[in-house]
């Protein structure tokens, strides 16, 4: 019987079906390559970070014990990949998301009143976010955007739980300061 | 000069908060949007603070935008996929720089045990002629 589920998937995946593995592959691309992305602020440079994440998840899978989801694990993988690639580039640029870039998928907030109040702030945040200094940047996508804990973006940046802390504050007041920058009553009525 | 108590009652009579505890809770205020734990300071200003009330809600609406690109996914050439499905492939590319990396890794140990053998036999044979010099020093006197 073919396997369907991620879990399947990941199992057969697992007893070395390359098959099963591609598949894998295929429904996870686009989410890795995005994060990828996010994270490097260059289409070229994501691209390679997705191959080394790729890598990675095919030589760890067998320590996959599926406590976690895949798309978590391998949204760790891809931090690590992109962390290290960011290191090694040695200079932080700052990106300009291209105003061109295409969204293959978007699936909107149910709730009208909010999908209405974020349609204007999302369309500034993506530039906003790609003008953060690599360091914070990485933090708040994995934070809060991808939902990582601390403890795991720690881990996979390589800097203390406290570090972590005070550059997703530092990356917060920044991306709000960018979003707002209007005096205190005009504040008041956004 | 008013002494150190009235100056303390004037400002506990202030109800406007500072500017500069804004400034000092700033880094805090990010925090508290997603309920980190608050020091009693920052607490107490926060709740007399309109103007850090506002930038709360600031950060409320920051965060809820943050989560709705986590829907989003930037569209990706099929190209790619298909090019690192072919370098995932047995003795694609990916696998030949898995080998790659391994070899490279052998070759690192095999460095690493060259280096050392040689630091070994450059020792032992200081301690040779250390010792030849020494018998020679014995045999003169």
């Amino acid at each position: 019987m073919e396997p369907n589920t991620t879990d399947e998937l990941v199992a057969a995946a697992k007893e070395g079906d390359h098959r099963a593995f591609e598949e894998l592959v295929r429904q996870t691309y686009a989410d890795t390559y995005t994060l990828a992305y996010r994270l490097v602020g260059d289409e070229e440079d994501a691209r390679d970070v997705v191959q080394e994440t790729y890598l990675r998840a095919h030589k760890g899978l067998k320590k996959f014990r599926g406590d976690a989801q895949l798309s978590t694990w391998l949204h760790r993988i891809t931090a690590n990949c992109a962390s290290t690639f960011l290191g090694r580039r040695g200079r932080h640029r700052h990106d300009q998301l291209s105003e061109e870039y295409e969204l293959a998928d978007n699936v909107p907030d149910r709730d009208p009143v909010i999908q209405a109040d974020l349609g204007d702030l999302r369309s500034n945040l993506v530039a906003a976010l790609m003008e953060l200094p690599p360091k914070l940047r990485s933090v708040v996508v994995l934070r809060d955007i991808y939902d990582l804990s601390h403890d795991a973006i720690a881990t996979e940046l390589d800097i203390s739980e406290s570090a972590a802390k005070v550059r997703l504050h530092r990356a917060r007041k920044q991306l709000r300061e960018s979003l707002y920058p209007m005096g205190e009553e005009q504040a008041h009525a956004v | 000069m008013p002494s150190e108590n009235s100056t303390g009652r004037a400002r506990a009579l202030t109800t406007a908060p500072l500017q500069t505890d804004c400034e000092t809770f700033s880094l805090q205020l990010a925090g508290a949007v997603d309920g980190e734990e608050l020091d009693p300071a920052a607490r107490s200003h926060f709740e007399t603070c309109l103007r850090c009330q506002a930038e709360l809600a600031q950060y409320k609406k920051l965060l809820r935008a943050l989560a709705s690109l986590r829907n989003q996914r930037l569209a990706v050439d099929d190209r790619l996929v298909n090019e690192l499905l072919l370098a995932l492939q047995p003795g694609g590319t990916v696998h030949r720089l898995h080998r790659l990396s391994s070899a490279s890794r052998s070759r690192k140990a095999a460095y690493i045990g060259g280096i050392a053998a040689a630091a070994t036999a450059g020792a032992a044979g200081a301690l040779v002629i250390a010792s030849r010099l020494a018998a020679r020093q014995r045999l003169a006197s």
